[in-house]
Formats: structure tokens, C-alpha cells, sequence
């Protein structure tokens, strides 16, 4: 544990980055002793290398039901995300249609280079209606479109997309998909011809970045490469990382029912007793949603202030709230669904967080938002 | 645009003061009437309107005062 989350402390911030699984954590030490070579050479070290990196395609292909070699291994979440949507438009001026809840990452790289993006909107749960998305794709100004966009659940108030019924209407149009918050937690839809996860929110390491590609879908490199051929390697792959990945994401994907089932029923308790705190706004679908994570706003109280009590009482919440984030401005998810954006936190479950610390912020939560209103005079 | 009985300055005031003032006065206008809130925050954008939903109000709209800062208009329904 790191500082100020020494014991007793409750990490509560799983969507941002879960700890690294003890199955990962094992993998990962003894790969790198082994994994130090160029997969690419043809001596003794170089194959064990090669052996490793094809290992863990392997399982993370059988954990996401998809084929090994439409499995990339990025430097990232957000690199997996740039070269599975880039790379999917044919053309630089071709459009690109996106949620208006997708990550930053996504919105980024569909407006890369001044590209024109139609934005879609959701719903108050989160949600983008298909027919709505498949309007905007079969838009042909100023040109076909080259790529639309589409979550598989949101990573701030985990509502689930309709997915599959999007790619259904979508005609030729390749559509991406950003499963970084969900991979390893929900099965994944079909339909997609690219989608992209990441590591860390699963209990593999930081710095690696998984990138599926179907066999069948267009794609082609958007960024330079040596070795314009291979699908399936992008620079020198972390080994010992993408092997630590593979191990986390299979043990996550054995045991997600179990977890899944036990984080859905704290999140319901959480959702219940923080709605009978008043002005709150608890945002997202209650039933359709990732398994382990909520968001909720109180009326009057500043997130930046929320969050930074709950830490000192031992509770570490992240905030989507502009006070509370870098740039000031309020999360893009939380407006697009006409949520309160301020006096936010978001709860994200790790796959060990207990009853007992759940309860325990539940507990302290009416006290520390009455404490804040009051502070500003409102009671 | 409607007419305002209370206009409440929040310019250069960051989320949620805007809205805390917004909480604060309603009460200041009768029922029926506009209070409108000039704030330069970009959150109050969306945080006026999530507000009246919250709160059983009516959002009006949003104008300009006249140096341009925008300003949203409430309608006190009880």
C-alpha cells in the first residue's frame, strides 16, 4: 500500500486502476527473468521470449472468446485506443461518429488532425439510442463515414451500451469499441470490428494495452511501423507485462460470476442508502451496469472537498466533478446525461473490497455531506 | 426572455457557488417569479438546470447579461 493508504485504509477507486491480482503479481516476477529478449531473434533467449508473448496472446484470446491473432499488445489503454479506431478509416478526412459519453482518449482520437466528429447523445441512464447512432453514421456529409464509436460500458457510471443492436444498423460502417472499463468484467459483445482494453482496470500491470482486431474488418496501421506485415506486433512488446496482463485477465474472467455477483449487491446497497441522503443525484442504469461501480452528486457540496474528507476519514473516492479535476471544466459523461456535475464522487469496487469497509463509508457519508453543506449555510 | 424580480451576480465564482446562492435565494422571489443567476462557470451551465430537476423548479433558459457573461433564469414553482 502506498502513502496514505496504509491499514484499514479503503481503496475505493477500482476504475481508475485495480491493484494488481496476486496471480498477475507472481506471473509477473518470474517473467522477468525470462522475458528480457526480442521475441524477433532467433537464439535461445529471443524464443523464449516468442514463447512467453505467444503464451499470453493465447489466454488473453480464450479469456475474450476472440482469436490469438487478432490480439495486439499497446503500451497502453489509450494507445490500444488510438491505433484500433485510427485504424479503421480509410480516409484522413472521412468522418467519425461518437457517444457523447465516451472517454476523452476516444473523443481525441476521433478528432485527431481536425477529422469532423458527429457527436451523439445519450439518455438520462447514459445511454445512446442505436437508430440515433446508425442516423448519424448513414450521414454522408461531407463524406461517408469512416468510423463510429461506441463504449461497451461507461467508466464513470457503468451503463452498459447497446452495442450489438448499434453494429446491427451500422451497414458497412466499422464500428470501435472502448471496453476499458469492462474487459475481464462482462463478457463482450459482438458486432465490432476493433475494440481496445487495459491492464490495469482489470489487475494486470500499468503499461499494457490490449487491442483486438477482427480477422475480417479493414485496418491498417495509422502510425509508422517497421514491419508494416505483422498485425499483431506493435514495437517492442512488454513481455513480462502482457504475460502478467494474460494471468490477471484469465483469473478475473474464472472468478467474475462470483466477484460480479458479490460487487453488483454492494453497489445496489450503496445506490440504496446513498438515495436516502437528500439532494443527491445517483446517476446511471441501476440494473443494466458494470458490476462494481457508482456515481452520485449532492446538491451544494464541492466534490474537491468530498473527496479530500473521505480520504482523510480512510476512503479513497475519485471525483468527475471541474473543482476536483485538472482542467476545470465538469465531466463530459455527467453533462451529456444531464446529471448534477458537482458534489461528485465516483465508488469503484476492487475485487476484494469488503461489506464491512462498504459499510463503513456509508455509514460516514450523511455526516461528512451534512458537514460541508453546513459549512457553506446550507443545512 | 422572461423578466427577472432578482438578479444574483455570481461572476468569477466557481462550482457550486453559483448553485448554493441559487439555494439560498429562491426563497427571496415569490411564486411564480424568475430568479436568474449570472455565473461564468462553466459547470453552472448544466448544474442550474440538474438543480430545478432536483429541487421541483422550472429552468427558463439562458441569455446573456450584458457584458456577455451567461445567465440563467429559474422560475420558483413553490
Amino acid at each position: 500500500m502506498g502513502i496514505g493508504a496504509g491499514d484499514g485504509y479503503a481503496y475505493l477507486d477500482a476504475a481508475s486502476s485495480e491493484p494488481l491480482h496476486p496471480a498477475a503479481r507472481d506471473v509477473l516476477l518470474a517473467a522477468v527473468d525470462q522475458g528480457y529478449a526480442d521475441p524477433r531473434r532467433l537464439h535461445g533467449p529471443g524464443r523464449n521470449a516468442r514463447l512467453l508473448i505467444d503464451n499470453a496472446r493465447e489466454v488473453v484470446a480464450e479469456s475474450l472468446a476472440v482469436a490469438r491473432d487478432e490480439v495486439v499488445f499497446t503500451s497502453s489503454g489509450t494507445e490500444a485506443v488510438q491505433l484500433g479506431l485510427l485504424g479503421l478509416v480509410r480516409t484522413e478526412t472521412a468522418p467519425a461518429v461518437v457517444s457523447a459519453v465516451e472517454h476523452q482518449a476516444v473523443t481525441d482520437a476521433a478528432g485527431w488532425h481536425g477529422r469532423v466528429v458527429r457527436t451523439v447523445p445519450v439518455d438520462r441512464l447514459g445511454r445512446v439510442d442505436p437508430e440515433t447512432v446508425a442516423e448519424a453514421a448513414a450521414t454522408g456529409a461531407p463524406e461517408a463515414t469512416g468510423v463510429v464509436a461506441v463504449q461497451h460500458a461507461n467508466h464513470e457510471v457503468g451503463t452498459v451500451q447497446p452495442v450489438e443492436q448499434v453494429a446491427e444498423r451500422l451497414g458497412g460502417v466499422p464500428l470501435f469499441v472502448d471496453a476499458c472499463a469492462s474487459m475481464g468484467r462482462l463478457p463482450l459483445p459482438d458486432g465490432w470490428s476493433a475494440l481496445a482494453g487495459s491492464a490495469h482496470k482489470w489487475g494486470g500491470p500499468t503499461g499494457v494495452g490490449v487491442l483486438v482486431v477482427r480477422r475480417r474488418a479493414w485496418w491498417a496501421r495509422p502510425y509508422p511501423t517497421d514491419d508494416p506485415v505483422a498485425r499483431t506486433e506493435h514495437g517492442f512488446t512488454d513481455v513480462p507485462g502482457a504475460l502478467a496482463a494474460a494471468a490477471a485477465l484469465r483469473a478475473v474472467v474464472a472468478e467474475r460470476d462470483e466477484v460480479g455477483r458479490r460487487q453488483r449487491e454492494l453497489i445496489d446497497l450503496v445506490r440504496a442508502r446513498v438515495a436516502a441522503i437528500p439532494d443527491v443525484d445517483v446517476v446511471g442504469d441501476p440494473d443494466d451496469r458494470l458490476p462494481h461501480l457508482v456515481t452520485f452528486s449532492f446538491l451544494y457540496v464541492d466534490g474537491e472537498a468530498l473527496v479530500t474528507e473521505l480520504d482523510r476519514l480512510g476512503f479513497g473516492l475519485a471525483s468527475g466533478s471541474a473543482c476536483a479535476s485538472d482542467t476545470r471544466e465538469p465531466s463530459r459523461v455527467l453533462t451529456a446525461m444531464g446529471a448534477l456535475t458537482h458534489g461528485n464522487a465516483r465508488l469503484s469496487l476492487t475485487r476484494d473490497t469488503t461489506r464491512a469497509q462498504v459499510e463503513a463509508l456509508l455509514d460516514a457519508l450523511p455526516a461528512v455531506v451534512a458537514r460541508i453543506r453546513a459549512q457553506v449555510g446550507i443545512a | 426572455m422572461s423578466v427577472a424580480a432578482l438578479e444574483l451576480d455570481c461572476r468569477a465564482r466557481p462550482c457550486p457557488q453559483p448553485i448554493i446562492e441559487l439555494g439560498r435565494h429562491l426563497r427571496d422571489v415569490g411564486v411564480g417569479q424568475v430568479l436568474a443567476v449570472v455565473a461564468d462557470d462553466p459547470a453552472a451551465r448544466h448544474d442550474v438546470p440538474a438543480w430545478c430537476r432536483m429541487r421541483g423548479q422550472e429552468y427558463v433558459g439562458e441569455d446573456a447579461a450584458a457584458d456577455g457573461v451567461p445567465r440563467y433564469l429559474v422560475r420558483r414553482l413553490e
